[in-house]
């Protein structure tokens, strides 16, 4: 008699996932998958609206990178009207956004680290999950909760001042930006009282990667060990090979390095990627066209961004980019935990991007929008904090959206994540007949280090249960087990 | 001076010209009565019954009511309040107002006057009705979905012939206010502007415009609507 174990629904994941591992009548895994309950409702009601509403309407996707939504569907319509394809900006417009993007990335990738994975690495994957918490983490190492928190805060502060509000603002229009940067609002970020600064969030960045870098020290063999499996990376790259993540060519490298997507112009994505669909899941597979759908899938994200780009534009970043490189030396990184190492590494870059650009007088200009002939089509694509994030619009005669096709970075991570859980699984579950609490926190941590947003929605965090439950092949329940 | 007439409004103490529109008189006296279908420079119509007051126990409409010597006017009390929170919520159900991705956000008086009534869920059920986008004109984008049926677009946007840009079509759940397919497509810039700043919520958009103001500079940004009205 073979059983179905579902784990539903994911805790300290945004959204919902539900997980089923398939296992036969020796007890051992056979097939796990990831069911993600993706909405892809947005494609269906932009049509027929005006496209400028296009950034304010999809960015509500998400509650926690709105922004990415915000900005790549900008980076589209900038298409449309005419503005070029991502450097035709005037130099406000281009460096406003650019400032958005990478405040948008500083407080994600904050907020992934300290709130919800950094729980993790403090009380150990197998702690009491009532612990293993941000609270958790506020009571035990308080200063490293205040930590995150103002981290994330000045993130959502420089949003604020780009885009009008913390979340869900107005800032990007096709074209350019509606506001550029006052004077009192870039002295406040550069100059603001202690820890609200630039300076500070460098350091503070600085801080967490050596934090991961202890941890790793120590506990080598597990983050080296979990889900670890080749695979592609793909991400956009700045066109001489830098970490670019507001702008810049389509790169994809193979499991060796190699590259198998050669900087190619993102206009023409569709001649690349293919999305397949799988009657199991309500999320398409995309992957790369030439290499079929068995070869040609591909990890984004930190860890795929690490591995796609030549170098880090930024010095402090670039330093920790070449001892995190040496680790594999040179090759590409597929190591699944180490995506936090990878993360923690852009959140430094990021830190010294915002800072940079604090420092550009350009900010304060007020030549903000610019058009040119108008286009009837137009793709966006941006490195959102979990990944290469696709927007892609096509309007009619009348300025209304007429077709609209978004691939996020969830979806490209897909395949991935489908195949770090089943990895888990068959490692932990093999040969068992229960479900203990580790293999529920095994699983969480593979989706976890991810960053996914589940089907996009904004949820209070750990507050939703974890449920498993274990079924025979004829579907009856055999066991269940929640946690809190 | 002769005509001054005496009057008040919830107690207060006010003084007019008599013949004086109540809403005119009431903002004289630096007191604000909502209105939403009232526009100055256009004769009231008495529509949409968001200006609600009680004189001598009887409802009567703050727009189209002269103001005379001795009345006593109800204005700001809980009843009415609830009153006018309802027609807010009456509207929002009847229509499709989706505030968070419409470019007149911050900008709409519909919108204003929820907050300023503290809307949270209609009391109604929405009717989600199903409206049609007319974009087909060059400069203004016509969204049915918002429109109140208010007028003051039908009132007050006409060309140097005195012909009406905006006009009703069809009759009870079919109603609705279109833009004149031959005069639309003449439409200056100017006019286009004047249509969108007609309409108090975001049913007139001109084309290639939308979100150019930043949030912070939009009207009701930092103060409820009627917070203009002191003396
Ligand atoms: S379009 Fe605007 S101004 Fe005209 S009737 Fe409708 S809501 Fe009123
Ligand atoms: S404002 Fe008086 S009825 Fe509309």
């Amino acid at each position: 008699m073979s059983k179905k174990i579902t784990i539903e629904p994911v805790t300290r994941v945004e959204g919902h996932g539900k997980v089923t591992i398939h296992m036969d009548n020796q007890g051992k895994v056979y097939q796990t998958r990831l069911h993600i309950v993706e909405f892809r409702g947005f494609e269906r009601f932009v049509q027929g609206r005006p496209y400028w509403e296009a950034p304010v309407l999809v960015q509500r996707l998400c509650g926690i990178c709105p922004v990415s939504h915000h900005l790549a569907a900008a980076k589209a319509l900038d298409v449309i009207v005419g503005a070029g394809t991502g450097e035709g900006l005037t130099p406000t417009g281009e460096k406003m956004r650019r400032l958005m993007h990478y405040g948008q990335i500083f407080q994600s990738h904050a907020l992934h680290f300290f709130h919800l994975s950094s729980p993790d690495f403090l009380f150990g994957i197998d702690a009491d999950p009532n612990i293993r918490n941000v609270i958790g983490v506020a009571l035990k190492h308080p200063d490293l909760a205040v930590q995150g928190v103002m981290m994330r805060k000045f993130g959502q502060e420089i949003i604020r001042a780009t885009a009008g509000k913390k979340i869900h603002g107005t800032g990007a229009i096709p074209g350019g930006i509606n506001k550029n940067l006052s004077v009192e609002e870039r002295d406040e970020f550069l100059k603001g009282a202690d820890p609200l600064n630039a300076d500070k969030m460098v350091s503070w960045a600085q801080d967490a990667v050596e934090f991961f870098k202890g941890y790793y020290k120590a506990n080598k063999e597990f983050i080296d060990n979990f889900a670890h499996f080749p695979s592609n990376h793909l991400s956009i790259v700045r066109k001489d090979g830098a970490m670019d993540l507001y702008h810049g060519v389509l790169r994809a490298v193979d499991a060796e390095g190699k590259k198998i997507l050669h900087d190619v112009d993102y206009q023409e994505y569709n001649k690349y990627i293919e999305e397949e669909v799988r009657s199991w899941s309500y999320m398409k597979f995309p992957y790369i066209k030439e290499l079929g759908q068995d070869h040609g899938w591909y990890r984004v994200g930190p860890l795929a961004r690490l591995n796609t780009c030549d170098f880090i534009p930024t010095p402090l970043a670039q330093k920790e980019f070449e001892l995190y490189k040496s680790l594999t030396n040179g090759k590409p990184n597929s190591f699944c935990l180490h995506t936090h190492y990878a993360r923690l590494i852009e959140t430094l870059h990021a830190a010294e991007v915002i800072r940079d650009l604090l420092n550009d007088p350009d900010l304060l200009g007020d030549d903000l929008v610019i058009k040119g002939t108008k286009q009837k089509e137009g793709v966006g694509l941006l490195e959102a904090p979990r990944g290469t994030l696709f927007h892609h619009y096509r309007i009619n005669d009348n300025d209304q959206i007429e077709m609209a096709n978004l691939i996020v970075s969830t979806t490209n991570n897909n395949e991935p994540m489908n195949r770090s859980v089943n990895y888990v699984a068959k490692s932990i579950m093999d040969g068992k007949q229960e479900i203990t609490e580790s293999m529920m926190n095994a699983v969480e941590v593979a989706i976890r280090a991810y960053d996914p947003c589940l089907s996009c929605a904004t949820h209070a965090l750990g507050k939703m249960p974890l449920e498993i439950k274990l079924y025979d092949d004829n579907n009856n329940l055999l066991d269940a087990k929640k946690s809190q | 001076m002769s005509n001054l007439v005496k009057f008040r409004i919830d107690k207060t103490e006010c003084m007019a010209e008599a013949g004086k529109y109540i809403v005119e008189a009431a903002k004289e006296n630096g007191i604000y009565i909502p209105t939403l279908c009232n526009m100055p420079g256009v004769k009231p119509q008495g529509a949409c019954r968001i200006c609600t007051v009680r004189i001598n126990n009887r409802l009567m409409t703050a727009c189209t009511t002269p103001i005379a010597d001795g009345m006593e006017i109800e204005m700001d009390i809980p009843e009415l309040n609830d009153l006018r929170k309802a027609i807010v919520e009456m509207l929002f159900v009847s229509g499709n107002h989706f505030c968070p991705a419409c470019e007149k956000s911050g900008d709409c008086e519909l919108q204003a006057l929820a907050y300023r009534y503290q809307m949270f869920v209609p009391r109604f059920p929405y009717e989600f009705p199903q409206k049609e986008v007319d974009a087909s004109s060059t400069r203004i984008i016509k969204d049915q979905n918002r429109c109140i049926f208010c007028k003051r677009c039908i009132k007050s946007v006409k060309d140097e012939q005195g012909r009406s840009y905006f006009a009703f079509r069809h009759r009870g759940h079919k109603l609705e206010v279109v833009l004149d397919k031959e005069l639309g497509m003449s439409m200056s810039e100017e006019k286009a502007e004047q249509a969108m700043q007609s309409c108090p919520v975001g049913s007139i958009l001109v084309k290639e415009k939308g979100f150019s103001k930043p949030i912070g500079k939009r009207k009701f940004d930092h103060s409820p609507i009627g917070s203009d009205i002191k003396l």
